[in-house]
């Protein structure tokens, strides 16, 4: 019998010693190069952290690759950080040619600090999800082929963190990232009687909706339900509770792009991103159409924005209709909220620019 | 494989490391990940995914940490018509030493696919990809190894911390230990679903939030500190004589707390008008540092749009202490998953319970005191139920 309720590993028997040692008393870190952290101890000791771009979607042997790597240089430890990149960590300077010459050969990118566009943060799309709209590592990919100079340099006003979600359910910090985009159903659900009758519970599908679209099937001898099209915003909710309601559809499927969020405190509090594109359609392998719309907007924030501004505090600085100026991209009535905070958004004062 | 994935393969091309060289390497030695392949190839062509609402699978004795799933083509894809994930909980601050990941690579290789996430976006190694048969003997070899899966479902999810002290100078709070400690208190609920929906816990160090804790967790936790940040002054004309541009970064604090007098090279700093925003810390780590008295916000509701929209965590609690055994802040746990069991309806998130019944009537019932930091300003409509 398999033991149960163990929990994961102990992260004190993971740690480098040189962190042992040092835990909790750090003095201060430097960035002494793209990719290459340097932090110092209270008591004068040095560690050494190279960062490494990862695709997060990865065979065994890729890990085994970057083991070894850890093994050689590093007594055989590594860290991963929140956003997917491979983080080697070292207390001999010496070492950090040796890694990055290492990681080089793998194809890997050194890079993701300070002022860059670091690693994708992003959700399964079409490789493992039953509800997605579009796929996520491929845009990613596509992405990051295009912006790869931003990875491994540090030359924007500040960060941007970028994600991307292949559904509105949005499993990343979608909803709080410089740039983000999501993948949008724009289709009702398509209703499957028979199966809402075998697999669904009905008052917990009409529940489900937002909107109060789904009601009881009129014809009283079906079990199912019915959706009010008009009133159906394709959140999927539905469908998370009833299989039987899927919405994707390959005509109606596509994403949409979103700016200006941050989660980090420093200066203007946390920020949502905002919906800058509405809809553009699915168009593997290489979704052109959004990658230009995500390095337009990062490039005219790079040339506008003041040093240590963040994408979403420079956009309020200059004002959201400048922000479409600027970039290009039309302003249309979709932009505009319709939804729970809503009138939040709208503006009540005469300021504003042309 | 080759030329049998026209559309992915140009996903091989290109400077950024791909995960299409990635499930080709796997496909090599797996049946599985030829097949997730073509299936990929063909949601590509097809502008659809090919992947089926789950099903009920699992281990034995847990009601999560697995998610079912179905290939909707069985017949042209046989070995991953059944393709289930794995979520395995990872060490606090996803430290690894190698032996522990080679363990892990090398039961994956006998039970799954080879394809992995490292790491999944709520933090949890995951494994993509089995039969349901493999699923029991791989979790029985995962716990040999050490490790156990994490949540899934209406349940506790893989509680996420920050690099903290390991390798940060500005962790307030001890992000790992209490990543680990509350990981192993809570084992029942993240193995057991049981409630309303979801619940995610994330713990950041400080106010800039690198596990971004605010947008993405039901309870958060933050560090911080309440006295004032220590300056070196050495330090700041050290920057300022090596064409550090002081003005840019003290023109940017938001409550105007410092400003750089030039004549006397002195960075002044009031720390009443202070919100600990990190800024200027960020910029100059070598010159200023946190303060010494230091605990940790705690604030609750952030989550993504699906219900009723997307929330930003709230502010319940300015300032607590954060030493082990964590005794306040389990306490408080128990009592908001309390409050939120016996109020909240099906798929409904704690900010969504909160929005729906009030914020008032939450502390409340929870015996939180009303304080002017958890709002940013006072209610603007007289409707107020007195309770005389």
């Amino acid at each position: 019998m398999a033991r149960t309720d163990i929990g994961p590993p102990n992260y004190r028997d993971m740690l480098p010693e040189i962190i042992k040692r040092n835990y909790g008393k750090w003095k201060y870190h430097e960035i002494i190069r793209p990719g290459v952290l340097k932090h110092v101890a209270e008591n004068g000791e040095e560690l050494y952290s190279v960062r490494v771009g990862s695709p997060r979607l990865v065979s065994v042997d890729f890990i085994r690759d970057i083991c070894e790597i850890a093994d050689k240089y590093c007594d055989g430890h590594l860290r991963f950080t929140s956003r997917y990149n491979i983080e080697f960590l070292t207390d001999k300077k010496e070492n950090v040619d040796r890694i990055i010459e290492e990681v080089q050969k793998l194809g890997l990118p050194v890079g993701g600090t300070g002022n860059c566009v670091t690693n994708v943060v992003h959700t399964q799309g079409w490789i493992h999800c039953h509800s997605a709209a579009t796929d996520a590592s491929g845009i990613v990919k596509a992405i990051m082929d295009e912006l790869y100079d931003y990875f491994v340099s540090m030359t924007l006003p500040a960060y941007v963190r970028i994600a991307v979600a292949c559904c509105i359910n949005m499993c990343g910090a979608v909803h709080c990232s410089d740039l983000a985009v999501v993948g949008v159903h724009t289709k009702p659900p398509k209703i499957d009687h028979e199966k809402v009758s075998a697999l669904c519970e009905i008052p917990t599908t009409i529940q489900s909706c937002p909107t109060g679209a789904i009601r009881r099937h009129p014809d009283p001898n079906i079990k199912s339900v019915i959706v009010r099209e008009d009133l159906c915003m394709y959140c999927g909710n539905c469908f998370t509770v009833c299989p039987a309601m899927p919405l994707a559809d390959p005509e109606g499927d596509g994403v949409a792009i979103y700016a200006g969020g941050k989660v980090s405190n420093a200066r203007k509090p946390p920020m949502f991103s905002r919906m800058i594109v509405p809809y553009l359609p699915n168009n593997p392998p290489r979704w052109p159409e959004v990658v230009d719309v995500i390095k337009r907007v990062l490039e005219v924030y790079a040339k506008n924005a003041r040093k240590h501004e963040r994408m979403g505090e420079w956009i309020e600085r200059i004002g959201w209709e400048k922000f479409f100026k600027l970039t290009g991209i039309p302003f249309t009535e979709h932009h505009i909220d319709d939804f729970t905070h809503a009138v939040e958004t709208f503006r009540t004062t005469t300021q504003f620019k042309w | 494989m080759e030329g049998e994935t026209p559309l992915l393969d140009e996903l091989e091309k290109g400077r950024w490391p791909s995960f299409v060289k990635e499930i080709k390497r796997a496909a090599k030695k797996n049946k599985a990940a030829l097949d997730l392949l073509k299936v990929q190839e063909l949601s590509y062509k097809d502008k659809i995914t090919h992947w089926k609402h789950g099903g009920i699978v699992g281990v034995t004795g847990y009601g999560g940490g697995v998610i079912g799933r179905y290939c909707d083509q069985p017949e042209k894809f046989p070995e991953v018509a059944m393709f289930h994930t794995l979520r395995v909980n990872p060490p606090a601050g996803w430290f690894y030493k190698t032996d522990a990941l080679r363990k892990i690579c090398d039961i994956w290789e006998k039970y799954g696919s080879g394809m992995t996430n490292f790491h999944g976006s709520t933090g949890d190694i995951i494994l993509l990809g089995t039969k349901t048969e493999n699923l029991q003997p791989c979790f029985d070899e995962l716990t040999e190894a050490g490790f156990d899966l994490g949540g899934s479902g209406s349940a506790l999810r893989t509680i996420s911390g920050c690099v903290g002290p390991a390798r940060c100078e500005w962790a307030m709070i001890d992000t790992l230990d209490i990543t680990y400690n509350l990981t192993m208190e809570f084992q029942d609920e993240i193995h057991r679903p049981r409630w309303p929906y979801k619940f995610k816990i994330k713990i950041s160090g400080c106010p800039n939030d690198c596990v971004a804790a605010i947008a993405r967790a039901d309870f958060t936790v933050i560090g911080t500190w309440r006295d004032s940040i220590r300056i070196d002054q050495e330090a700041v004309r050290d920057y300022v004589e090596k064409g550090f541009d002081i003005e840019s970064v003290v023109k940017k604090c938001p409550t105007e707390a410092i400003s750089w007098d030039r004549e006397k090279g002195v960075l002044n700093f009031v720390a009443e008008d202070c919100t600990r925003c990190m800024h200027c810390i960020n910029k100059m780590p070598k010159a200023l540092r946190p303060g010494l008295d230091r605990g940790a916000t705690i604030l609750v509701g952030g989550k993504a749009p699906i219900v009723k929209g997307a929330y930003l965590s709230w502010v319940i609690v300015p300032f607590m202490k954060m030493e082990p055994p964590y005794m306040e802040v389990k306490e408080l746990l128990r009592k908001i998953w309390d409050w939120w069991d016996e109020n909240g309806r099906t798929r409904e998130r704690l900010a969504e319970l909160i929005e729906r019944l009030g914020l008032k009537q939450f502390l409340r019932d929870i015996g939180l005191p009303a304080v002017p930091q958890i709002v940013y300003r006072p209610r603007s409509n007289p409707y107020v139920f007195l309770r005389r």
